[in-house]
């Protein structure tokens, strides 16, 4: 046991915890963060996979990091620094010409038609005007219904103020789309392929949803987002995504912050219906006023409180949010810079997609659905060195995909020889685009959700913590009677992406759980 | 294989025989039946209160093997009933029964019913409704087994004054020696049955257990044994008298089951049934233990009164009135023919039924088709009506 009490204690160094460190240290708070692994940041992460070459292993692409955050924490003057911004998103097409570029809200290239790029501009900016509505509520701690006291009459009035201020159509078209599928809503837009296929991948990324599941107008709205903080269009870390990691560990120092990594947390330990400590594996337990898991809510519940310690009703309602991954990642070292047919040099450090139509998005979900490989994965690939040297080796490039879709719960199981086979079929996808890249492979990795899982501690490996379904926002975040940032057990606090709005790099779960914990 | 042969037999086969069936039919001579949880079950075999005066006198004999039974094992299986149940597990002896009621996380009541320690890792438990689900859910993080054991054990509910006599006439040395709430093994037919001195009538009694191999066999014996002893079966109808009679709820009728609840708010927790004794808020966790302090903080909603009834008209879903306002609805309510009162369970709304409130029920009987109404004085009473010294005895009086 050691002595010194502190104010909080997060357990997980990921970006959403460490966000949270920061908020509470600048209110004056007490703060020690105990992270698992040798590094901080969780997914926001760099790492050599081979000899000489590095990679974002988690998250490839920074493209809706909440803009407040930013200037709140000063993160510019605590180094984040950017090897590119605004990056296009192409879509290939498999002929190997008429590839498409997407950036913002401006689609061209390819056999594009004026009247699909005009209804194109004219669909995100409706989509957009949406998001603004749902930044206001993502922005805060979400609204309880019943038991809502005047913070949560105030969030659902301007709610309904934002939505009443949208305008009669753009209002009812809003609650039309809102929990439909995105296959519906583009074909009602736009007429090309091509285009529909990249758009729609966007909406499904690292869910278990299909383009015709509904649900994912809703996502691709979230994934939007990103556009409403200015980002028109992804961007790339100097050096990997580990630099937001040691920017926000050094903006967190700087506060006083205590981290320690390396110090696995085992237990969260109980006093009746209050947490009051934390075992670490070494034995040590220290105490907190408050303890705040940036663990996703399963981890959190049936790893370290233990199902046995919750009442049985919330027991059963962790133990169904569903948070499945289905997103593995790929990464390649490679001895040059990878010919995709149809693209100059710079054209390949975009965003480039394999998703040539909503269809081929679709049958690959199918396979997922029943635990199986996709034969024709969707991806979205990324080779930041075309941006950024540091990277690798002079010359060489490293290549990160993520592959959709990559079950779980893969009914063979995530044995090394389906991990072989997996690889195969994402590396053979590519190779239709850029033929010659398997002779340019050097190194590869292919990290299965199973992988995930175990780098990075998060069940399921899925990188929202919780599948982004209507079912689980909001209020219903993580799960029903465990919102707010709160759980049913006093003084223990989620601050990860579990909790409320969820998220990629965004960091909005972090900075509010802070709000509600000073809140107190 | 047949995916319905796995299936339990209750939910494949509709209205189910008891081991016991071929004597129970042989015995219901008016042929007055009804459901019991899938099962066909007697509401009397001759006449209700030839059946009740049995109780109350000789001796009853009950089939209660409809009744939800629950084989709980496994190393964890003391600290899994420790979080389903609101009361202190650990604290329940080898061979000892206990009254018990499980809550959801809201804190209200989804059934009461019976828990037996077998073992150390070993228990059954007897509830009203089928709860398997919540039983599996409340299983996670435990090692613990759960199985729904209803159809494997035959039980017969043995009530009455002569009761004691009766059994060991059928040669069980030593039943008067069994305290209340205990049980023991003993030897029939050169078979192991279990008997608990357990029931639901407020009187003597005990409840026998066996393999449904033994039912016949045994029942043969029991009145063959009780001959003299004036023994005779009795169906639901009987056994609803001396419940009420005795002050004892019934799940679905005094409360509704939490998982049955359709609308908001209509639960009812253990403090606000009378059961507030069943909680054990000293052990650290149990389903339904945030809402319930909270609830004990606050004040529950309800208050869950016996009321002693002017007259002698049943006051069956009456209204209850505290100057002119209705507070609360009568549950279940009887003339009580040994205590000669007439008393009715009643759910009112807090803060009603303090000292000094003049309730009055509202009750309509019919006779000849022509209604009437009368308003009936109701006092509040602490104590059942029927609660003859016998009941706790040991050794138990011979009759």
């Amino acid at each position: 046991m050691t002595d010194k009490k502190y104010d909080a204690i997060i357990i997980g160094a990921g970006h959403n915890g460490l966000i949270c460190a920061n908020y509470l240290a600048k209110s004056g708070k007490s703060v020690l963060v105990l992270e698992a692994n040798a590094t901080v940041g969780g997914a926001a992460c760099t790492r050599e996979f081979a000899p000489g070459f590095k990679v974002s292993a988690g998250a490839q692409w920074l493209y809706q990091l909440n803009p407040t955050i930013v200037s709140d924490l000063k993160l510019i003057a605590h180094g984040l620094v950017y090897a590119a911004q605004d990056l296009d998103s192409i879509a290939l097409n498999p002929n190997g010409q008429q590839h498409i570029s997407i950036h913002g809200s401006h689609a061209s290239g390819g056999d594009l038609s004026e009247q699909d790029a005009h209804q194109f501009a004219a669909l995100q900016g409706q989509l957009l005007r949406f998001v603004r509505v749902l930044d206001r509520v993502f922005n805060r701690r979400p609204p309880k219904l019943i038991e809502s006291d005047w913070h949560d009459k105030l969030t659902l009035a301007r709610l309904g103020i934002d939505m009443k201020m949208l305008g009669k159509e753009d209002m009812s078209e809003m609650l039309r789309v809102g929990l439909i599928n995105i296959y519906d809503l583009l074909n009602e837009h736009l007429d090309n392929p091509l285009l529909k296929g990249a758009l729609s991948l966007d909406a499904v990324l690292g869910s278990h949803m299909g383009p015709r599941s509904p649900n994912t107008v809703f996502t691709y709205l979230y994934r939007l987002l990103g556009q409403h903080y200015r980002f028109n269009g992804p961007a790339l870390l100097k050096g990997g995504m580990g630099q937001l990691a040691d920017v926000l560990l050094h903006s967190a120092q700087h506060q006083g912050v205590e981290v320690r990594t390396n110090s696995a947390v085992i237990t969260i330990n109980l006093n009746a219906d209050s947490a009051k400590s934390v075992t670490l594996g070494n034995g040590d337990t220290i105490v907190a006023n408050s303890i705040v898991s940036n663990a996703d809510p399963k981890t959190t519940f049936t790893k370290l409180v233990g199902l046995r310690n919750i009442e049985a009703g919330f027991s059963r309602r962790v133990q169904v949010i569903r948070m499945n991954g289905n997103a593995a990642k790929l990464h390649l070292a490679l001895e040059g810079l990878p010919d995709f047919t149809g693209l100059n040099a710079q054209q390949t450090g975009a965003r480039l997609l394999i998703a040539p139509d909503m269809k081929y998005v679709e049958r690959a979900f199918n396979h997922a659905k029943y635990g199986e490989l996709s034969p024709a994965p969707a991806m979205d690939i990324s080779i930041p060195t075309v941006h950024d040297g540091s990277l690798a080796p002079a010359g060489k490039h490293v290549l990160s995909a993520t592959v959709q879709y990559a079950p779980y719960a893969l009914k063979d199981g995530w044995t090394e020889a389906q991990k072989q086979l997996a690889q195969k079929v994402a590396i053979d996808t590519i190779a239709q685009y850029a033929p010659r890249i398997k002779e340019q492979i050097r190194a590869a990795e292919y990290l299965s959700p199973a992988d995930l899982e175990q780098q990075f501690n998060t069940h399921g490996g899925h990188w929202h913590h919780g599948e982004i379904s209507l079912d689980q926002v909001l209020m219903m975040r993580p799960t029903p009677g465990c919102t707010q940032y709160r759980t049913p057990v006093d003084n223990l606090y989620l601050c990860g992406a579990g909790a409320h709005p969820g998220g990629g790099l965004m960091g909005l779960a972090g900075k509010n759980a802070a709000e509600e914990i000073l809140r107190g | 294989m047949n995916e319905l042969s796995a299936l339990p037999q209750h939910t494949t086969q509709m209205m189910l025989h008891t081991p016991f069936h071929s004597r129970v039919v042989e015995a219901c001579e008016i042929n007055e039946w009804s459901a019991w949880q899938g099962y066909t079950t007697p509401s009397s075999y001759t006449n209700v209160e030839f059946e009740y005066f049995a109780i109350r006198s000789n001796t009853g004999v009950f089939d209660l093997t409809p009744m939800t039974k629950y084989r709980i094992t496994g190393a964890d299986a003391e600290a899994y009933l420790d979080r389903l149940l609101t009361r202190n597990i650990a604290k329940l002896a080898v061979n000892r029964v206990a009254y018990i009621v499980m809550c959801n996380d809201a804190g209200d009541v989804i059934d009461d019913g019976t828990v037996f320690r077998l073992a150390d890792n070993e228990f059954r438990l007897c509830t009203q409704e089928r709860v398997l689900d919540w039983m599996m859910w409340s299983a996670a993080g435990f090692d613990v087994e759960v199985i729904d054991e209803t159809a494997d054990v035959a039980a017969l509910a043995i009530q009455g004054p002569t009761s004691c006599r009766v059994l060991r006439n059928m040669g069980f040395a030593g039943m008067e020696n069994l305290k209340p709430f205990g049980m023991q093994t003993f030897e029939f037919n050169g078979a192991r049955i279990m008997i608990s001195r357990t029931g639901y009538t407020g009187d003597l009694g005990y409840e026998a257990w066996m393999a449904p191999e033994q039912a016949e066999s045994f029942w043969d014996a029991l009145f063959e044994a009780g001959k003299l002893r004036g023994i005779r079966a009795f169906g639901s109808e009987a056994l609803d008298i001396a419940r009420i009679e005795a002050g004892y709820l019934a799940a679905g009728v005094d409360f509704v089951p939490a998982e049955q609840i359709v609308r908001n708010g209509r639960g009812r927790s253990p403090l606000e049934l009378g059961l507030g004794w069943l909680v054990d808020f000293n052990k650290p966790v149990f389903s339904g233990r945030k809402a319930l302090l909270k609830q004990k903080e606050y004040g529950p909603r309800y208050r869950f009164v016996k009321l002693s009834v002017e007259g002698n008209k049943p006051a069956e879903h009456s209204f209850i009135y505290c100057r002119g306002k209705a507070v609360g609805t009568v549950t279940s309510a009887g003339w009580c023919p040994t205590a000669k009162t007439n008393v009715a369970l009643a759910s009112l709304e807090m803060p009603y039924g303090r000292p000094g409130d003049e309730l009055e029920a509202e009750i309509y009987y019919m006779r000849e088709l022509h209604w009437t109404r009368l308003m009936a004085k109701c006092t509040i009473i602490t104590k059942p009506v029927w609660e003859p010294a016998r009941r706790l005895q040991t050794p138990a009086p011979d009759a």
